[in-house]
């Protein structure tokens, strides 16, 4: 039931290799358009994929935490995140935890990396923290657990750094092809070939454009279907799909934005990460299938969390869909029923709660960025940041100086 | 010719003894992750187990009128202890039971407010439910993985192979006490 989704593996085969053919292309044109020599552009190319793949494969991981300004945790840091990342941990039969992270941003979002079973990460954003309750981080962690389960999060991030290279060697192309370039043309037709020479930088600058693009919706035909994938493991591990359903309302219904992500981490996300300012998340994804259609095909699985029923509630959502999971995954057992009494009731969200969930995220986040605490003797507490640039301050209720 | 035919058999052959290993092999690694799966149970009531002392220390300054409360989730918890090497049924039996006396002890907690505002007491309540809800899970992927174990031992072909070198089905977690299905939510906030 838990790890048999293998049938992707083909799909993604072809997708690595078309994403460094793309590369390779990029590379050679490059190298002719600006050096006038294909071959040196091709090893250029093939050196950089090679030198990118290795990377991506022992660092992969840390380059995308920290590209999104991840902070590690550790057990006692954040108990509550830690304690559901571990719970998801042992419902999905993972063997290894992963490692925890947070980023300090207020938009709703989360993502899970690594490169083999071994090595993974799972990184949620402070506003996530603050918003959700544990059923429905339940259900955003069981999701993040399915990708490193189906392995999808190994692909992904050899795929993002390929993708990333393709992305900065088409901008920087093109400003070459512009202002460098166009010396190099005159170069070229002052030796003679002038036409051949326009044809090919022409045809660079167009790949240059397209080639990001491209990248992307090779990138796209895969990551749609292991989300929906993704979803249906968070149900069948929880037992709850209501948990990731309800908290996918709460991110659609978010207009912050990520801070810091670009064109390679963004599929990596829950959701897609690029939305306008202040427009809602609904159905605007591409990275992603539209949102409120996954809540509603979770709402749709009428107490019954395997495979098979998501499939069938996806078809009722798609009148006369022809399904999503692959059929390896529907041989299993079709009615596995939610669970009849919660391990944990839904926690009423009241006030309290909601505060509480605040005050432990920031207090986790200023420990994280190295900020000091100082309690006066009057007991106002302050936050000192770690370049505050003197020893003593001025307290602004009682006027006592303290020591910092 | 006969060699032709001699050398398809010989392949027949080859070819079934890889199938044949191939499945077994299978087998041996889903009957193993249900024993895996089975141990990691334990570790979370063993973990429950260390949780109560810590908690009935924290909680006993405040709960005066408590003693009969606190009683039982001790009691509860030595035969629980005991009830480790005791079989299946009697321990499942016992842990219900500790569930119950927590599930109590936690219900009482609600009219002491100092209690509830103690950082200690909150790191301790965050603990344990969330080791009542790793017990549950860590039950659930042994049931999940018991029936993908007997899936393959009842399926075919597998169920040849399994047949053949003797594979038991396993047997499903269930919760016995009657009154368990209700009592093991602990719940808090």
């Amino acid at each position: 039931m838990w790890e048999q989704i293998r049938d992707n593996q083909v799909r993604s085969t072809i997708l690595v290799t078309a994403m460094g053919i793309l590369l390779i292309m990029v590379g050679s044109l490059l190298g002719q358009a600006l050096l006038g020599d294909w071959s040196f552009g091709l090893v250029i190319s093939l050196l950089i994929w090679l030198i990118m793949t290795l990377i991506a494969y022992f660092q992969g991981d840390s380059i995308l935490l920290s590209l999104s300004g991840a902070k590690k945790i550790g057990p006692d840091d954040l108990p509550r995140l830690y304690n559901v990342v571990e719970e998801m941990k042992i419902a999905s039969g993972l063997e290894k935890m992963p490692d925890v992270y947070i980023i300090d941003d207020p938009a709703l979002n989360a993502f899970a990396t690594g490169r083999d079973k071994n090595k993974t990460s799972v990184a949620v954003t402070a506003g996530l923290l603050q918003r959700l309750n544990r059923d429905e981080l339940q259900g955003v962690l069981g999701h993040e657990m399915a990708h490193i389960k189906n392995r999808d999060v190994m692909l992904m991030a050899i795929c993002s750094v390929l993708l990333g290279t393709i992305v900065i060697l088409a901008w920087y192309g093109t400003r070459f092809l512009f202002w460098g370039g166009l010396g190099g043309s005159r170069r070229g037709s002052s030796s003679g070939g002038g036409y051949a020479q326009i044809i090919i930088l022409i045809v660079a600058v167009v790949l240059m454009i397209l080639a990001p693009i491209m990248a992307q919706l090779i990138y796209l035909a895969i990551s749609r279907k292991r989300e929906y994938l993704a979803d249906s493991s968070s149900a069948l591990y929880t037992r709850y799909p209501e948990g990731l359903a309800s908290a996918l309302e709460k991110i659609a219904a978010s207009t912050e934005q990520m801070k810091s992500v670009n064109n390679a981490t963004a599929p990596m996300y829950i959701i897609n990460p690029f939305r306008k300012k202040e427009q809602v998340a609904e159905d605007l994804t591409s990275t992603h299938p539209p949102i409120s259609e996954r809540i509603r095909i979770l709402r749709a699985m009428a107490g019954n969390v395997s495979f098979a029923a998501y499939n069938s509630a996806y078809n009722q959502v798609h009148k006369g869909g022809g399904g999503i999971m692959p059929g390896s995954a529907l041989s299993e057992t079709a009615q596995i029923p939610e669970k009849e009494i919660r391990v944990q009731a839904i926690s009423a969200d009241t006030i309290d709660a909601k505060n509480e969930r605040a005050r432990e995220t920031s207090e986790v986040l200023w420990g994280l960025n190295d900020y000091r605490s100082v309690t006066c003797k009057c007991g106002t507490k302050f936050k000192m940041p770690p370049d505050f640039f003197s020893d003593t301050f001025q307290c602004p209720h009682c006027g006592a100086i303290n020591r910092i | 010719m006969a060699l032709i035919i001699g050398l398809v058999i010989i392949g027949i052959i080859v070819v079934l003894l890889l199938v044949f290993a191939g499945t077994y092999n299978g087998l041996v690694g889903a009957r193993n992750q249900v024993k895996n799966a089975w141990a990691q149970i334990d570790v979370q009531l063993k973990r429950r187990h260390d949780l109560i002392p810590n908690l009935t220390e924290t909680v006993k300054g405040y709960m005066k009128h408590e003693r009969e409360t606190l009683e039982a989730v001790t009691n509860a918890r030595s035969l629980a202890i005991k009830a480790v090497d005791g079989g299946v049924a009697a321990q499942s039996k016992a842990e219900g039971e500790l569930s119950q006396a927590l599930s109590r002890l936690m219900a009482v907690v609600e009219s002491y407010p100092d209690l509830k505002a103690n950082q200690n007491f909150l790191a301790l309540q965050e603990e344990l439910t969330s080791t009542e809800n790793k017990i549950g899970f860590s039950r659930q992927f042994y049931n999940d993985s018991v029936l993908k174990y007997n899936n393959q031992t009842q399926m075919f072909p597998s169920n040849i192979v399994a047949s053949m070198a003797g594979f038991k089905p396993g047997e499903f977690f269930e919760v016995t006490a009657a009154d368990e299905r209700e009592a093991p939510k602990v719940s808090f906030s």
